[in-house]
């Protein structure tokens, strides 16, 4: 028998290269999208976040920083404020953090993958894009472990290939997708079919 | 190998009996904290000990207190600097020290001040605007080791570097090394920015008001509460603070859902900086 599974949430990991493959990801989604979608993108301490704006303009969903205690929207991109950890709760609101750096990150993508496991369980789509370290991959394991869905960049599609390398390291994951297929893939996996 | 539903349920039960247990036997309330943070640095912990699971740690933290002490610290993230966004003290200067300068004697109260970064930032801010003889400067925490460290006021040579820029960011006047005395691997803040601090244990879920002040400064702290202990804590600061008085969050707090909300005005958004009504 085969079952259509719904999904509630999507995580995305990205670090060197990100503005390009987000660039790439993000304005392909549709704005009807019925899940929340939570990014840690790597970036300094005091930047001044300029994606979320940069982003919010140029895309069909909203693009916004993650807030403490917020709940999440559908067809909502949040971003991890810089110098914060953003974490999901359990009843599903976003919460932050200064606490020590993760894999040298703040925000790091272990943080908000483990977090959010906890809180959607199988629910949740994890995705992690280029980046020169291995932050995430043992998030990435964790939402595998309690039965979410794992989608990696292919390798060779990008611009630092370290980060997809170490979460293919850890994991056995669901789908290796060239960067230019992942939003597409997502808004077929995410949009209702009609039946 | 995949996690069964049940066994998440369990672990969840055993965190809250855990947290119970912290309560009952130490007086420390975690129960209103954020859980995804709470459970993350109990992990932490199970891990780093090689524990066998959350129950066999709260038998552990009911029978050996020295173990409790590490779990407090691990509860409590104590991760903070000098000056921490710079442009917060730039405005301070800017749109409250005019109004503190009013006063004849001004009280400051620092909650949750960590290892005393804040404290002696704000002490040198003071004492450059002229106005550090005539306040007094509460500094408290509901960790005794911390506060502890506060009191010596010793950092490592390291964050020096981090700490100067920060305080040439925001808006310091002289040079950055006048507040410090350096040994081999250490700074150590000078006294005169000590004399004016008096720290003391203060748990901002369980105790209460202790005096009336002028400026509470309370940064990075609420986020680790719910919102209703939120609400609790500001109620506290309302009933604190003198008809005027100020209050300053962290970058990432506000008092905008509130219970308060409406009895504070806010001085400046980006800086989370408000005004108690008068
Ligand atoms: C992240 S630090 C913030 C330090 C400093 N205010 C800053 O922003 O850099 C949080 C501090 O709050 C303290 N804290 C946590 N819960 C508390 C409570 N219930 N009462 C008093 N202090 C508390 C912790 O011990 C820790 O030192």
């Amino acid at each position: 028998m085969f079952e259509v599974k719904q999904y509630d949430a999507v995580v995305i990991g990205v670090s060197a290269g990100g503005l390009a493959a987000l660039g790439e990801i993000l304005p392909q989604l549709d704005k009807r999208i019925p899940v929340p979608i939570f990014i840690v993108q790597h970036v300094s301490p005091d930047s001044d976040n300029f994606m979320p704006t940069h982003f919010d303009s140029h895309c069909h969903v909203s693009v916004k920083e993650g807030e403490d205690k917020e709940p999440p929207e559908k067809g909502t991109v949040y971003f991890a404020p810089p110098n914060y950890h953003l974490l999901v709760e359990l009843e599903k609101t976003l919460a932050l953090s200064v606490e020590e750096r993760v894999n040298y990150s703040r925000p790091s993508v272990d943080v908000l993958f483990d977090t959010a496991a906890e809180a959607y369980g199988d629910k949740l789509i994890g995705i992690i894009l280029t980046g020169a370290n291995s932050d995430g991959a043992l998030g990435l394991r964790k939402i595998k472990q309690f039965g979410g869905l794992t989608i990696v960049q292919s390798p060779e599609t990008a611009e630092a290939d370290s980060m997809p390398r170490a979460a293919i390291e850890a994991t056995d994951v669901d789908h290796l997708l060239p960067l230019s297929e992942i939003g597409v893939f997502l808004n077929s996996l995410l949009m209702d079919k009609g039946a | 190998m995949n996690q069964e539903p049940e066994q998440i349920e369990n672990e969840r039960l055993e965190i809250k009996l855990l947290l119970e247990a912290i309560y009952l036997k130490y007086g420390y309330d975690f129960r209103n904290y954020a859980c995804a943070h709470t459970k993350r640095r109990l992990e932490h912990r199970l891990n780093v000990d090689s524990m066998e699971n959350y129950s066999a740690m709260q038998h552990r933290l009911i029978h050996d207190e020295a173990f409790f002490n590490t779990l407090l610290l691990d509860l409590s993230i104590n991760v903070t600097e000098m000056f921490r966004d710079p442009w917060v003290y730039s405005k301070v200067r800017e749109l409250v020290v005019p109004h503190l300068k009013t006063y004849p004697f001004i009280k400051i109260w620092h909650a949750g001040c960590s290892a005393g970064q804040e404290v002696y930032s704000m002490g040198i801010l003071l004492e450059e605007e002229g106005i550090k003889e005539r306040s007094q400067i509460y500094a408290t925490d509901f960790n005794e080791l911390i506060l502890q460290k506060a009191k010596q006021g010793i950092y490592p040579m390291d964050v020096i570097r981090e700490y100067t820029a920060n305080y040439q960011k925001s808006g310091g006047k002289q040079s950055f090394s006048d507040y410090y005395t350096a040994d081999y691997d250490n700074v150590v803040i000078k006294q005169s920015l000590k004399d004016k601090v008096l720290f003391s244990s203060h748990n901002l879920v369980t105790d209460g008001v202790f005096g009336e002040m002028n400026l509470i400064f309370c940064r990075n702290v609420l986020i680790y509460f719910d919102r209703e202990l939120q609400n609790r804590v500001f109620n506290l600061f309302y009933e604190s603070l003198c008809p005027g008085g100020f209050l300053c969050l962290g970058s990432k707090e506000s008092l905008r859902f509130s219970s308060v909300a409406d009895k504070f005005e806010v001085v400046s958004g980006r800086e989370k900086i408000y005004r108690k009504k008068r």
